[in-house]
């Protein structure tokens, strides 16, 4: 996989994106992967050392920061993020038992499979009274089902296709 | 003009309010988007206003494709009459959700014509002295689980000068800080979420509020990323307050200056931990600091910091705008005034409802739940959060306030309440309370980082053995190890689901050790 700050120029991109940051918020180096991930869709390789030169800190202090926090990826995001909830208040109506069934439908769909990537369970989606959730892509779902899910799915690829 | 009401909480999102919007519109009706009322197994609930006194009538459950032709009628029979005359409204006493379900949460106006912003008119009228004095009358103590006495917090910061940012070589400028804890991890809570949805104009006025009490200029919402509708919502809504000189230079003409931020988490538990939480502001790896320093004496940046969880500060506006002493008269012992009980997992009517402290679990469950969703019996309920005790279906008795809790072992945490009925197997929620603990611990202390996978393991053993009581006494002792010497909550408070779960449902472990050592023997049951 080749990384998107490769060259100077891209490199220049970066740092146009979080000169800002740095320059006006106090501690900004959270927020500065967090503005790499918004653009780039996950934290690419390179990253680390560009913010670490804006921020001043060294590259270690950078990469604790950027290991630490489940949010910030190393690899680019599936196209549609699939995330069940995997805390109390979904156990308690189901969320084990979906989430094994939604592993099975991905098994058994190559194409779902694809498009979701590998789930990533939550710990509470603050809809606990409509569980089991999930979270697709941004769009919270109460009541899920495997059904439910797809649809969901679906629905967000088309989306994805109409904005192209 | 009929003007129907439908909400844009993302509860009531998550079961197709949009979609019920939407379809509203292309009838050509008016649409005002609201919060949610808090009665969340009838969402979408859709209200519509009689054009003569204002009162608001409901349908519940109301799907886009029973929309395709008319409005919802009164003859339907998702018809709910008169919304604040249901019962589970009715007998709710609401400060912190007044408006909640009833405003265009982002409509300043229709904020002020509900009695916005008198708390803040109020607090600016007094010194700041008088506003503590207030708070701390009210008797209101920290909603987000510890309840620390709120009136004693903001003296402590109102009493230290302000100071630079601690390292800072380009900001010499001296602050204060008023950090609201917007994380709201905690399974079966979504109180915070939904205020925040449903009225974010009211934290914002409660923390100018703060401010204005302890001399802080500056205001942080750390708000986790798990909300995307309520950080929409709540960026909007400081946007407006701006507009409308309630944030920014001389608030509401006064000499207050304040504005506030949002930074949003990173999927990290422990940064509910207000010093993890601190850390996080700070751009760092959400560890836990020791305490002294108190966050109150030496805080964000090194600078004194009022930190408080999101339906304290909410609480402030109601409690300064009706009186401290009105909100004092109710709750019991040392809990004083309202409290936000969200009913949540296997519950047949899961939702808010804000009550005097006092009202006793059963109540809550059967009473305005109405027991288990499944209709099965109920098992047990987890009261606070995954660090809460699970109480079994016969001690449902207790008053929820924190002295009578904490009398039981258990504690109050942000009011969540997450029933489960006879399908659950409490040694598997045994088990998942370590998973967490591994999961989410910040590392920093060894009882929490290592504790919780030795905890996992010994459960295995526990589970496994079919001399279980050895690995029973280890696990009593190292749940000991994790409450006596863990740094923060995380790890010593994870012991109290384990052990309340392994005192009232033992057989659920002996059971499942039957169970595991029969299938190491290729025993078949039936």
């Amino acid at each position: 996989m080749e990384s998107p700050i490769k060259t100077t120029e891209q490199m220049a991109t970066l740092k146009g994106l979080i000169a800002p940051i740095a320059d006006r918020e106090p501690g900004p180096v959270l927020l500065c992967l967090q503005a790499a991930q918004a653009h780039y869709g996950y934290v690419p390789e390179g990253a680390v050392a560009v913010i670490a030169e804006v921020c001043n800190v060294t590259r270690a202090d950078v990469h604790g920061v950027f290991s630490y926090y489940s949010d910030l990826k190393k690899t680019p995001p599936p196209a549609i993020s699939v995330r069940l909830c995997a805390a109390e208040a979904c156990q308690a109506v189901g969320g084990r038992a979906l989430a094994a069934a939604w592993g099975e439908a991905c098994a058994a769909d190559a194409n779902l499979a694809t498009a979701t990537g590998t789930d990533e369970p939550v710990f509470c989606l603050g809809n606990c009274a409509l569980g089991p959730a999930a979270l697709v892509n941004n769009q919270l779902i109460g009541n899920a089902s495997v059904d439910t899910l797809k649809s969901a799915v679906e629905a967000a690829q088309n989306a994805a296709e109409a904005s192209l | 003009m009929t003007v129907w009401f439908v909400p844009r909480d993302a509860a009531a999102l998550s079961v197709g309010a949009d979609d019920v919007a939407a379809a509203l519109e292309t009838l050509g009706e008016q649409v005002v988007r609201t919060g949610s009322r808090g009665l969340l197994w009838l969402e979408p609930l859709v209200e519509r206003a009689d054009s003569r006194n204002g009162t608001r009538v409901g349908w519940g459950n109301v799907r886009a494709s029973d929309l395709s032709e008319s409005a919802p009628a009164d003859t339907a029979n998702n018809f709910l009459g008169v919304v604040e005359e249901l019962d589970y409204l009715a007998c709710q006493n609401r400060w912190i959700y007044e408006r909640v379900g009833i405003i265009d949460p982002v409509d300043p106006d229709d904020y002020l014509s509900h009695g916005g912003m008198a708390g803040l008119q109020r607090a600016l009228e007094l010194s700041p002295a008088s506003v503590i004095e207030q708070v701390t009358e009210s008797g209101l103590r920290g909603r987000g689980g510890a309840g620390f006495p709120t009136g004693i917090k903001w003296q402590t910061v109102a009493e230290q000068a302000p100071v630079p940012h601690k390292g800072d070589p380009v900001d010499a400028a001296r602050h204060k800080y008023i950090c609201v804890n917007a994380d709201e991890g905690d399974s079966g809570t979504f109180a915070d979420r939904m205020l925040m949805e449903g009225d974010p104009f009211c934290l914002l006025e409660g923390m100018a509020i703060a401010a204005h009490a302890v001399g802080a200029d500056r205001g942080m919402i750390y708000l986790r990323s798990e909300y995307p509708a309520a950080i929409a919502v709540m960026s909007e809504a400081i946007e407006k307050a701006r507009d409308r000189g309630w944030l920014g230079q001389g608030i509401l003409g006064s000499s207050c200056n304040f504005d506030v931020t949002i930074r949003v988490g990173a999927g990290s538990y422990v940064c509910g931990e207000e010093t993890a939480m601190l850390e996080s502001l700070e751009g760092r790896r959400g560890t836990v600091r020791a305490k002294p320093p108190l966050p109150a004496i030496e805080g964000l940046f090194g600078t004194p910091t009022v930190i408080n969880n999101v339906l304290t500060i909410a609480s402030v506006p109601s409690i300064l705008a009706r009186g401290a002493e009105a909100y004092a008269a109710l709750g019991q012992e040392r809990s004083r005034g309202t409290q936000v009980f969200q009913l949540a997992g296997n519950i047949a009517r899961g939702g808010i409802v804000e009550v005097a402290f006092g009202i006793s679990a059963h109540e809550l469950i059967f009473g305005l739940g109405q027991g288990t969703k499944s209709g099965r019996p109920l098992k047990a309920v987890q009261v606070g959060g995954p660090l809460g005790a699970y109480l079994p279906a016969d001690g449902l008795q207790v008053p929820m306030a924190y002295e009578a809790l904490a009398a039981q072992g258990a504690m109050l945490g942000h009011g969540g309440l997450v029933v489960f009925d006879d399908a659950v197997d409490m040694s598997e929620q045994a088990r998942f309370a370590m998973e967490f603990c591994v999961e989410e611990s910040c590392g920093k202390c060894t009882p929490c980082r290592i504790g919780a996978v030795r905890g996992v393991e010994v459960i295995d053993e526990l589970l496994a053995s079919d001399a279980p009581e050895t690995a029973e006494q280890l696990l009593r002792d190292l749940c000991d190890v994790m409450t006596q010497g863990s740094l923060c909550a995380m790890g010593g408070l994870t012991p109290q689901p384990v052990l309340s779960a392994l005192d009232q449902f033992p057989e659920d472990f002996k059971r499942a050790a039957h169970r595991n050592a029969d299938a190491v023997q290729g025993v078949v049951h039936e």
